[in-house]
């Protein structure tokens, strides 16, 4: 099992950013040595103006680096062709595109684009291809609807499948999850997971949906203006402090224990424990009611979750109460912080 | 629902036979009625009883006829070529200012330097090339000026209003043109501007001929990156489309095949702008493979319908081409407008 991690995608001091006029350079970040694993997703994290998209467009090749080198595969990039190209990356964007009067199939057959012969003429080999493509995502029953008469979520599939029509081993996308709606998000996000995993693709998105990649993602790079990207998995940053470091701002706290963005951390401590469906969701109220769940000790309140309609709520002066529902036991400790 | 490949070529089959039909009846009807039978012994070059037939047959409506087949498709084309590269659906030659720009050509050639189509009939093949030539490089300079600005405007709505704006510029240009002109210059070149298709000679026509041609070919080789820039220029390069490239033999297409249409016939409107349009409604596809060679056919169709209606019934008047044109154009457009959100190639 204790596979060697593979590297697709390595940069040595990469420097991106925008070339001005009279030959200055806007840098934006610098130094970059980054490596992107096959069978991972890796999430590109930051806030709006942090460079995932200057970072992105220049590993798509769409953007030439400031200096350093990318290579893929073990090959510098600036060796690549544009066919050669074609057949390593493939690319979700989020440009607006034209193609609703084309059905699913044949925008899935434009990932043949690099395989197919002058006229673009499809064989039975990429005809199965195609097939295959379409069915890895899920929407091979809707191959012959046009792309109009997709859901939005469809068509990311439709276009994730044309990446894998193009058979090739990384795949970039540019926040494929913006504009869905909750439910397609996590199919897009299980299915990416699901191709990494299957395919060994090595898959490298931008996303703004921190919920969803800190739950999917194998491996984050965190971007933040003015100053050096960090890489890890989302865990290891999480517990070492980084991951917050790049999302507070005035007014924004990290909650470590939560893992979500809040703009105060509650101080007040509620032990809460037992049946671990029912204690996530009490803390979860609890954090929103401004209380902090922790480990149970006999110096605050405790909740002991024994199931979802079985709760009791035990006082530190040895009083105890049993509720059956976590309104309950919100609307009780809120009278008793009141009094106090 | 989509049209499966057997009913897209029932349409092709139905399109070619309507052609036919178009083709005969553009040959039959006219200020002067000659019978099919008569048609078909001066075809066939067998005796006919009416020289005046034959002469009408062969030196008139027969290129005239021909020159509509080609000119139509040209314009169609090239509108199919602008609406996939500008993303818009409601680009054409006329829109974007191209028809203007060779426009200007042929008033710089017709009103400063007095050449005149008609002056030519029989005349050497420099004169029409230099009138083509002209309308080449005017019609080359306004697609420059449009690329360029293609290239730092993102949006293709505030584009198409820039080649409208272009448009305007050039027009004032040959207004200008027009001012310090002769009189005899100026009808001439305003002749010219109602758009004619009978302006061909049997003479000229293998050279209309071999530019529109040349450019149709063009264009039935570019289908595969057409087809590849319906995702957009940035996935179209991810899929190893060579872009500049790419860009490039499309506009010197659409440059082409407008030029000459508009050095031959004069500025033709509408039937680059409606008839991919039609063509996509007919078809319920963006597809380029089946697309373009429909839009062609249709494109000849229309053409060709249009010389018919420019008949006046019961009469011995023909209407100006470019009275015909918006008929048929503008309804389509309107149509398309209205419906844009339940047209898919609109979404």
């Amino acid at each position: 099992m204790n596979k060697e991690r593979q590297t697709v995608i390595k940069t040595e001091e990469l420097s991106i950013g925008y070339s001005l006029k009279g030959g200055r350079q806007k840098v934006i970040h610098k130094g970059l040595n980054l490596s992107l694993y096959a069978g991972e997703v890796t999430c590109l994290l930051g806030l709006n103006g942090a460079g995932k998209s200057t970072l992105l467009r220049t590993l798509c090749g769409f953007q030439k680096s400031l200096s350093g080198a990318v290579f893929l595969q073990g090959k510098p990039l600036k060796e690549f062709s544009q066919s050669d190209f074609a057949l390593a990356v493939g690319v979700v964007l989020t440009e607006k595109t034209n193609a609703g009067g084309i059905t699913a199939y044949e925008l899935v057959s434009l990932g043949r684009h690099p395989y197919t012969g002058f006229f673009g003429k499809l064989k039975e080999e990429d005809h199965r291809v195609i097939k295959e493509s379409l069915e890895a995502v899920g929407v091979a029953h809707k191959a012959h609807q046009r792309i109009a008469e997709l859901s939005d979520g469809e068509k990311q599939k439709v276009m994730i499948a044309k990446t894998l029509a193009q058979q090739c081993p990384i795949i970039l996308l540019d926040e494929p999850t913006a504009f869905l709606d909750v439910t397609s998000r996590i199919e897009t996000m299980v299915l990416l997971r699901k191709l990494a995993v299957e395919q060994n693709k090595a898959i490298l998105l931008s996303t703004h949906d921190m919920d969803m990649a800190i739950q999917m993602g194998d491996c984050f790079w965190l971007l933040d203006k003015n100053r050096p990207i960090a890489c890890g998995i989302p865990e290891d940053l999480i517990l070492e402090g980084t991951f917050g470091s790049f999302f507070e701002k005035e007014g924004i706290l990290f909650d470590v224990t939560t893992g979500k963005l809040n703009t105060e951390i509650p101080q007040k401590q509620i032990g809460v424990e037992g049946d671990f469906t029912t204690s996530y969701w009490v803390g979860n109220a609890l954090v929103r009611n401004g209380f902090r769940p922790s480990e149970v000790s006999p110096e605050h309140i405790n909740v002991i979750c024994h199931s979802p309609t079985e709760l009791s709520i035990q006082h530190p002066n040895g009083n105890k109460q049993l509720v059956n529902c976590v309104f309950e036991v919100i609307r009780n400790i809120k009278t008793k912080m009141k009094n106090e | 629902m989509m049209l499966s490949p057997k009913s897209k070529r029932h349409i092709f089959i139905s399109l070619s036979a309507l052609l036919i039909v178009l083709f005969v009846i553009s040959l039959v009807y006219g200020s002067v009625r000659i019978p099919i039978k008569a048609i078909w012994e001066i075809l066939t070059g067998a005796e006919t009883e009416k020289i005046a037939w034959q002469h009408i047959l062969l030196q008139s409506r027969l290129p005239q006829s021909c020159t509509a087949i080609l000119a139509g498709a040209s314009l169609a084309v090239s509108g199919l070529l602008l609406q996939t590269l500008f993303k818009n659906p409601l680009a054409g030659p006329s829109i974007l200012g191209i028809t203007d720009g060779a426009n200007l050509g042929v008033a710089a050639v017709m009103l400063y330097f007095g050449a005149s189509l008609n002056q030519m009939t029989g005349l050497t093949t420099n004169a029409y090339l230099t009138v083509v030539l002209a309308a080449f490089v005017g019609a080359s300079i306004v697609l420059a000026i449009i690329i360029y600005f293609s290239t730092k405007v993102k949006s293709n709505v505030i584009l198409l209003i820039i080649g409208i704006m272009v448009g305007y510029l050039v027009s004032s240009v040959i207004s200008i043109l027009n001012y310090y002109a002769s009189a005899d210059k100026v009808h001439a070149f305003v002749m010219w501007g109602l758009g004619n298709f009978s302006g061909v000679s049997r003479e000229q026509l293998p050279y209309f001929a071999s530019f529109t041609l040349s450019g149709l070919v063009l264009a039935l080789l570019l289908i595969k990156p057409l087809n590849a820039l319906l995702l957009g220029e940035m996935y179209a390069a991810n899929l190893g489309v060579k872009i500049k490239q790419t860009r490039f033999l499309i506009l010197f297409c659409t440059g082409l095949l407008a030029a000459s249409v508009t050095a031959f016939c004069g500025p033709i409107s509408f039937i680059g702008l409606a008839v991919p349009n039609i063509a996509r409604l007919m078809l319920g596809s963006s597809n380029h493979k089946s697309l373009l060679p429909v839009t062609l056919i249709t494109g000849s169709c229309v053409a060709l319908l249009c010389t018919i209606l420019m008949v006046v019934p019961g009469s011995n008047t023909i209407l100006p081409l470019n009275a015909v044109t918006p008929l048929l154009g503008a309804p389509v457009i309107i149509y398309v407008l209205l419906n844009r959100k339940s047209i898919q190639y609109f979404n």
